[in-house]
């Protein structure tokens, strides 16, 4: 008599670490990815739009989660790197003339090396001293943008080009966004793959227990250092695919609000989990788009709304940040997975 | 030399704010544990709150100036129990960006009640100058120099010698070792957040009539972590030292960088210092020193 197999049974650690624990899944995701693909030449430019930004954030957001997620290094300059990663790529393709498939990876890397020089102090700076240095490093690259005029322009900002690879231009929403969200794919690939082996099970033991990990053998300089050359690599290319999408970059685009945006997304999203990024990132993009929309809505009722949209916004991304955390804390990708489990067994849940 | 001596004063005086503000946020971490990021918001409700009470209301400066010490005393309840009672032994990220999330939803209240625009304190200070040897210095820098040590100097006699004050220090040392005294820490954490809001508060009102109010003056709350950073994130005295240096360097580099390189190192110069110290020193000039043993 064979047994039915049920729930989560697994006899070997490769049948626990591969990418697509069951064929239904499977099946599905390849469905979504096709579905990615496929749609959007139904869609209109507006929903374009906001999918390529939903694209750029989800690979933003899987940087800041690598690092502050999985490896429980708190960064509050996220944002400063990205905007690194749009400088770089906007002086080498505008300025040196690189090709813009070149100018991707290299202002990815450039953005790297800038994150582990801020990255050196992790060694000895912990917790919340970990963040404030990033605060700082925040501030101190905010400032290099608006000065170092001679590569930055300074406030009055760079002018991008749509990039074109091999003569193939990326002008329009449509195009961009099948390189966004091939990207996008990318990159979560890599997280998801750099999660299960060994560099991703150092940076949780890391998070973990620190001292822990130094006595199993994990090098916590060197994999410290991972995380942030990997956080920043995916910060830079986000930074870059940005840069080329709104076509001109200042330093106001860069600010510590974004740093702190990206931070909401990873938590709202749910720490830790790769998944959990792109919940994150498609919520925080969404909210704004929303937002606006209902203010549009109500503005024919109450006019003084528009006015006051800014401080709205603000003031509901704030509530909901406290929310999560006070209700939610550990983010939608838990929320989901408990909706899961509720449905798996409906309706004899015990 | 007066230059300098020009500068050395209004550094003193930005600086006493800072000492202020910092003040509160190294009380809340040594008593609750929690990096406040919203500590420049508290600065700027109360300069709002006194602003409108003097402005719209047409109430008497200096009682506004004790009603918004009130006002910030019930905020800082309400803040302490709707919010961080929640968050208590959460891990840092999340406190942290609850704050921040505070700092948001603060300054949209701020921003619905009183619009976006600049405002200016109506003149309360007279605008004689005051002449101290060869420096001219304006009466509202006197006045905010001095409630600020003032104040300074009162919660320092608070926290040494009132019941009060010795409970919270016992709080901030060890928890266990207070609730076994019969202390009752969550009456401390409240005590931690009404003071921090209620100082912070304070340095806003003196501020504004220094510089007017805007909603930018909530920025300033995140200059103070350089001042916390250098005199040690849990040592008050610690935290005056550092305000004060923090706003003579910020002061100095401002007239004396600035149009050398350009604008804007007086914003920049006291994170420069701030990774210097974290690099070197990272416990600052008196803050206690953690070991981590296995």
């Amino acid at each position: 008599m064979s047994a039915h197999i049920c729930g989560d049974y697994k006899t070997s650690y490769k049948e626990d670490m591969v990418l697509f624990q069951t064929t239904f899944s499977k099946f599905w995701i390849i469905a979504f990815i096709v579905a990615l693909y496929a749609l959007p030449p139904l869609m209109g430019n507006y929903v374009l739009y906001v999918g390529n930004l939903i694209c750029i954030a989800v690979i933003g957001a899987l940087g800041l989660n690598i690092l502050t997620g999985f490896t429980g290094q708190i960064s509050l300059g996220h944002g400063a790197f990205i905007g690194i990663g749009a400088y770089a790529s906007a002086y080498l393709t505008m300025k040196m003339g690189f090709p813009f498939i070149v100018a991707l990876p290299c202002s990815g890397v450039v953005t790297a090396l800038f994150g582990m020089i801020f990255g050196i102090p992790s060694l000895r700076l912990k917790g919340l001293y970990l963040a404030i240095a990033t605060l700082a490093a925040q501030f101190i690259i905010e400032y290099l943008m608006v000065h170092m005029e001679f590569i930055t322009n300074g406030v009055l900002g760079m002018m991008v080009d749509s990039p074109s690879i091999f003569g193939f231009s990326f002008d329009t929403d449509l195009k961009y966004f099948y390189l966004t969200v091939t990207l996008a794919i990318l990159a979560t690939m890599y997280a998801k793959n750099i999660v299960r082996t060994r560099p991703g099970r150092a940076f949780i033991a890391i998070r973990d227990r620190y001292i822990s990990a130094e006595v199993m053998g994990v090098n916590l300089f060197k994999y410290k250092l991972m995380a942030f050359g990997i956080s920043s690599f995916l910060a830079g290319i986000a930074g870059s695919l940005w840069a080329h999408y709104v076509t001109i970059i200042t330093p106001e685009h860069f600010t510590i609000g974004v740093s702190i945006e990206y931070l909401a997304m990873i938590i709202i999203g749910g720490l830790g989990h790769v998944i959990g990024s792109i919940y994150g990132a498609i919520f925080m993009v969404l909210l704004p788009e929303v937002l606006r929309l209902i203010s549009e809505m109500l503005s024919g009722h109450f006019p003084m709304i528009v006015n006051q949209f800014a401080a709205l916004k603000e003031g509901i991304f704030g509530v909901i940040i406290i929310g999560f955390l006070v209700y939610e804390p550990d983010g939608l990708a838990h929320r989901w997975q408990m909706i899961k489990a509720y449905w798996k067994l409906w309706p004899f849940s015990y | 030399m007066d230059f300098f001596l020009q500068l050395l004063v209004s550094g003193i005086v930005v600086g006493s704010i800072y000492a202020l503000v910092a003040l509160g946020f190294v009380l809340i971490y040594k008593a609750t544990g929690v990096i406040n990021f919203a500590q420049g918001e508290f600065l700027m409700v109360g300069a709002y709150v006194c602003l409108g009470m003097v402005t719209t209301l047409h109430i008497p400066f200096w009682i506004a100036f004790f009603l918004t010490m009130a006002v910030t005393v019930v905020l800082g309840l309400i803040i302490e129990r709707v919010a961080l009672r929640p968050m208590i032994g959460e891990p840092i990220i999340s406190i942290i960006m609850l704050t921040i999330g505070l700092s948001s939803v603060l300054k949209c209240g701020v921003q619905l009640v009183w619009g976006p625009n600049n405002r200016v304190y109506p003149q309360i200070f007279s605008q004689v100058p005051v002449h101290i040897g060869p420096v001219v210095v304006s009466q509202v820098y006197l006045w905010s120099v001095g409630f600020a040590f003032l104040f300074l100097l009162l919660f320092t006699l608070f926290f040494r010698f009132s019941p009060s004050g010795i409970a919270m220090r016992a709080v901030a040392d060890d928890q266990q070792a207070a609730l076994s005294m019969g202390i009752s820490v969550k009456k401390v954490f409240a005590m931690a957040w009404c003071i921090a809001f209620l100082v912070a508060g304070v340095g806003g009102i003196f501020l504004g009539n220094i510089n007017g109010v805007n909603i930018s003056l909530g920025f300033f709350g995140l200059k103070v972590f350089p001042a916390v950073i250098l005199g040690g994130l849990d040592s008050i005295p610690g935290a005056i030292l550092g305000g004060l240096i923090i706003g003579v360097l910020e002061a100095l580099t401002g007239g004396y960088l600035d149009p050398v390189v350009g604008g804007g190192t007086a914003e920049v110069a006291p994170f420069v210092v701030l990774v210097i110290i974290l690099m070197i020193k990272p416990y600052g000039f008196f803050g206690t020193e953690e070991i981590e043993k296995v």
